[in-house]
């Protein structure tokens, strides 16, 4: 099962090669890792997109907490979240292509940012899933790059993660 | 009152601040003035190995048998990655250690200097914690948190990588004397709904078996343990490393369990309805195959202080995360306020059929043989010493023979590398225990394959006095290899023979020490005695041994822990 890791870290020097080095050295899986530093400089959020058996999620917050520069594991599947991913997207555009691209960014939600006469760089903010299904309508031979951030996500109402 | 230190005396002053008498080590370009240092001072007693490995493992033998943390001081480079092998064995056995190791100068580091390594990045796997520490001002504290983070918790060996000009640059000491993190806050007490709920547990019990490993020896709770144990007149099992933490000689004693574990201990594991783990982590080495474990019905309760620790290979019903002194505390307590106690009736059946599992004699060996057989080695140090030695053993079959016959009474007395499995280990390791207990008797059981992994300790050992017994069980072969191979490859003995053997007794007369060879059985008693009365120098007991003996009983890899091997 598809599991949203959000967790809390002191902004240091290698914090992050800590994380990424527990996921390789047990086998776990990393889908997708986001990471910034928060509104106290010290501290930055990390989401982790990651999939496994219950007993293999267990593990994977534990040996997280684990970690000293860790401050705090949850994992945002537990209550109800929000999730965003944010994916810019070149897309080959030419002739009667670009009304009907056009129209796809707008059921979407999505918007043009760049335009030339032979592409559209598109922006586009959502689930992961709707990034994908934004994709599956598009013909993948018109896709010309795509760079995506991962999934970040928050919890809903008053579930805060916070030191 | 602001006099500026430079890194240097700044790290040996953390040291002295943290009463280390004691570190293990060896100079190198990039830590010349922390050992600058070291000479104009006198608090702080340096040895000077022979490789860095060996430093690593003297400063884990120093702790382990201490409960002191200990510290090991090598170099950039080849110094540090010497050294992983010592960091990673602390590790896995969850040992208090601070590694200092130096480090190119900042400006240089990136730029594949001389003797550079990424050593935050090499030892990361293998440390609780590491540190590089950039700026002056963040050495002290950075000294003192990775004493307090190898120290608490589950403890574990902490690093700190100081580049040179760090320790040339100045600042005002200022050595902390408390620390609050707010990342790490190891647990002490536990849930006290929980402790309830595993003193009915516990109580309604009519096959228990209580299960304890390296976790009641790190936590000094022996004798907690063996308090509960005897109130409940409960059978005791020890893991490899949890040895000492119940009195070996005690009636309620089953043995070490595991792959080469007794049949009574094995069987008991397997068949109980109520497990109560304490410190132990449920490894492949101890339960075998976890499937074949959890074929049979039984409830666990599992005291840790590592919440990854608990439900990691087998789910547990009662897991309490908790200092385990603390937690068996609580359980004595609240046992001893309940009016309850265990049905007598099941409690004597089951100890009618460990009895009966017992007298399968799991252990025996042929005492008559005329060739010398490894475990009257063993038994006989274990007479000669009276059962009162520190016992280091480095990596295979005399590993277990020692953790089979020799009887610890006593936490910390047995000194072994359980989880990595590191040949070398033992002679280190014995030196550390010996510096931490000048007075003590201490004997490093190996075979004459491990012991050549840090031979040249044996200069080490002589420069410092070091009255170490080393009890050479030397079958000619990586017996644990052959025993494999013997079992599961056909007796195809693939590269694990030792061939071209130093003549051990010249070897240790060469670096000035006693060397004897001993041949016959009734040879072994006399020449331990002999060798324990040099009470001031190191005997080499080179002990010819069955080649083709193997340990007994044994779970295969992969089965169950009822499906052993017995002889």
């Amino acid at each position: 099962m598809r599991h949203i890791i959000s967790l809390l870290m002191e902004n240091e020097a290698g914090a992050l090669s800590r994380v990424a080095g527990l996921f390789s050295a047990r086998g776990y899986n990393i889908e997708s890792l986001s990471v910034a530093p928060t509104e106290d400089p010290t501290l930055s959020r990390m989401t982790l997109v990651t999939t496994g058996s219950d007993e293999v999620i267990e593990q994977v917050t534990k040996q997280l907490n684990k970690l000293i520069e860790v401050v705090k594991v949850i994992d945002l599947i537990d209550g109800n979240h929000i999730e965003r991913e944010l994916m810019l997207v070149k897309i080959k555009a030419i002739g009667a292509d670009r009304d009907e691209i056009k129209r796809l960014v707008d059921i979407f939600r999505g918007s043009i940012i760049d335009v030339t006469d032979r592409s559209y760089t598109i922006e586009l903010t959502g689930t992961s899933s709707k990034l994908d299904a934004f994709l599956e309508n598009i013909e993948s031979s018109a896709v010309l790059e795509t760079v995506r951030t991962g999934a970040s996500g928050i919890g809903r109402g008053d579930w805060v993660l916070r030191v | 009152m602001s006099v500026e230190l430079t890194g240097a005396e700044i790290t040996i002053r953390c040291l002295q601040e943290e009463g280390v008498e004691c570190i293990f080590g060896y100079p190198g370009g990039a830590v010349l003035f922390i050992y600058d240092e070291l000479f104009k001072q006198d608090k702080v007693r340096h040895i000077l190995v022979r490789h860095e490995q060996a430093a690593v493992h003297a400063a884990d033998g120093y702790a382990r048998s201490s409960n002191k943390v200990g510290v090991a001081l090598v170099t950039s480079g080849p110094g540090v990655t010497n050294a992983v092998t010592g960091i990673a064995t602390a590790y896995m056995d969850s040992i208090p250690l601070v590694i200092i190791s130096g480090q190119v100068p900042t400006n240089a580091i990136g730029l594949d200097a001389f003797q550079e390594v990424d050593t935050v990045g090499i030892t990361r796997p293998c440390v609780k914690h590491n540190f590089l520490v950039s700026d002056i001002s963040e050495l002290a504290v950075t000294m003192k948190k990775a004493f307090y983070i190898a120290s608490t918790g589950r403890p574990g060996p902490v690093l700190v990588d100081i580049p040179k000009d760090v320790t040339q640059q100045k600042a005002v000491f200022d050595y902390p004397d408390k620390l609050s993190m707010r990342s790490y806050n190891p647990v002490v007490k536990g849930n006290a709904k929980q402790i309830k709920k595993a003193v009915d547990l516990i109580l309604g019990a009519k096959r228990p078996v209580v299960y304890t490993g390296g976790g009641v020896i790190l936590s000094d709770a022996a004798k907690l343990l063996t308090d509960l144990t005897k109130m409940l007149n409960y059978p005791c099992t020890n893991t490899l490393m949890g040895l000492g933490g119940f009195p070996a000689t005690d009636k309620q004693f089953i043995g070490m369990l595991g792959m080469h574990g007794t049949y009574e201990a094995n069987m008991a594991m397997q068949y109980c309805d109520v497990l109560i783990a304490v410190g132990a982590r449920f490894d492949d080495r101890v339960i075998g195959n976890p499937k074949h474990f959890s074929n049979e019905n039984r409830k666990i309760i599992h005291i840790d202080i590592d919440p990854s620790s608990i439900s990691k290979r087998v789910k547990v019903d009662i897991p309490i995360v908790g200092n385990v002194p603390d937690v068996l505390k609580e359980l004595i307590r609240l046992l001893k306020d309940t009016e309850g106690e265990p049905d007598q009736n099941a409690l004597r059946e089951w100890w009618n059929q460990i009895d009966l599992w017992r007298a399968r004699d799991c252990l025996k060996y042929d005492r008559a043989s005329s060739i010398i057989k490894p475990q009257m080695v063993v038994e006989k140090l274990y007479e000669v010493t009276k059962g009162d030695a520190f016992i280091t053993s480095d990596v295979g079959q005399h590993q277990m023979w020692a953790a089979q016959f020799y009887k610890f009474d006593k936490p910390r007395r047995w000194i072994n590398s359980g989880g990595l499995g590191t040949m070398g280990f033992g002679m280190p390791a014995a030196m550390g225990v010996q510096l931490a207990n000048p007075r003590a008797k201490v004997a490093c059981v190996t075979g004459e394959a491990s012991i050549q992994m840090c031979i040249q300790e044996l200069s080490t050992c002589k420069q410092y006095k070091l009255p170490l017994k080393i009890v050479n069980l030397n079958n000619r072969y990586m017996g644990m290899v052959r025993q494999w191979q013997e079992f599961f490859h056909g007796n195809r003995y693939s590269e694990s023979y030792m061939d071209a053997l130093p003549d051990f007794i010249k070897l240790a007369e060469s670096y000035g020490h006693v060397g004897m060879k001993i041949e016959q059985p009734e040879d072994i008693e006399g020449a331990l005695k002999e060798a324990f009365k040099l009470k001031d120098r190191l005997v080499f007991l080179d002990f010819m041994t069955d080649q083709t003996e193997n340990v007994f009983p044994m779970v295969p890899g992969g089965k169950g822990l009822s499906e052993m091997i017995l002889v």
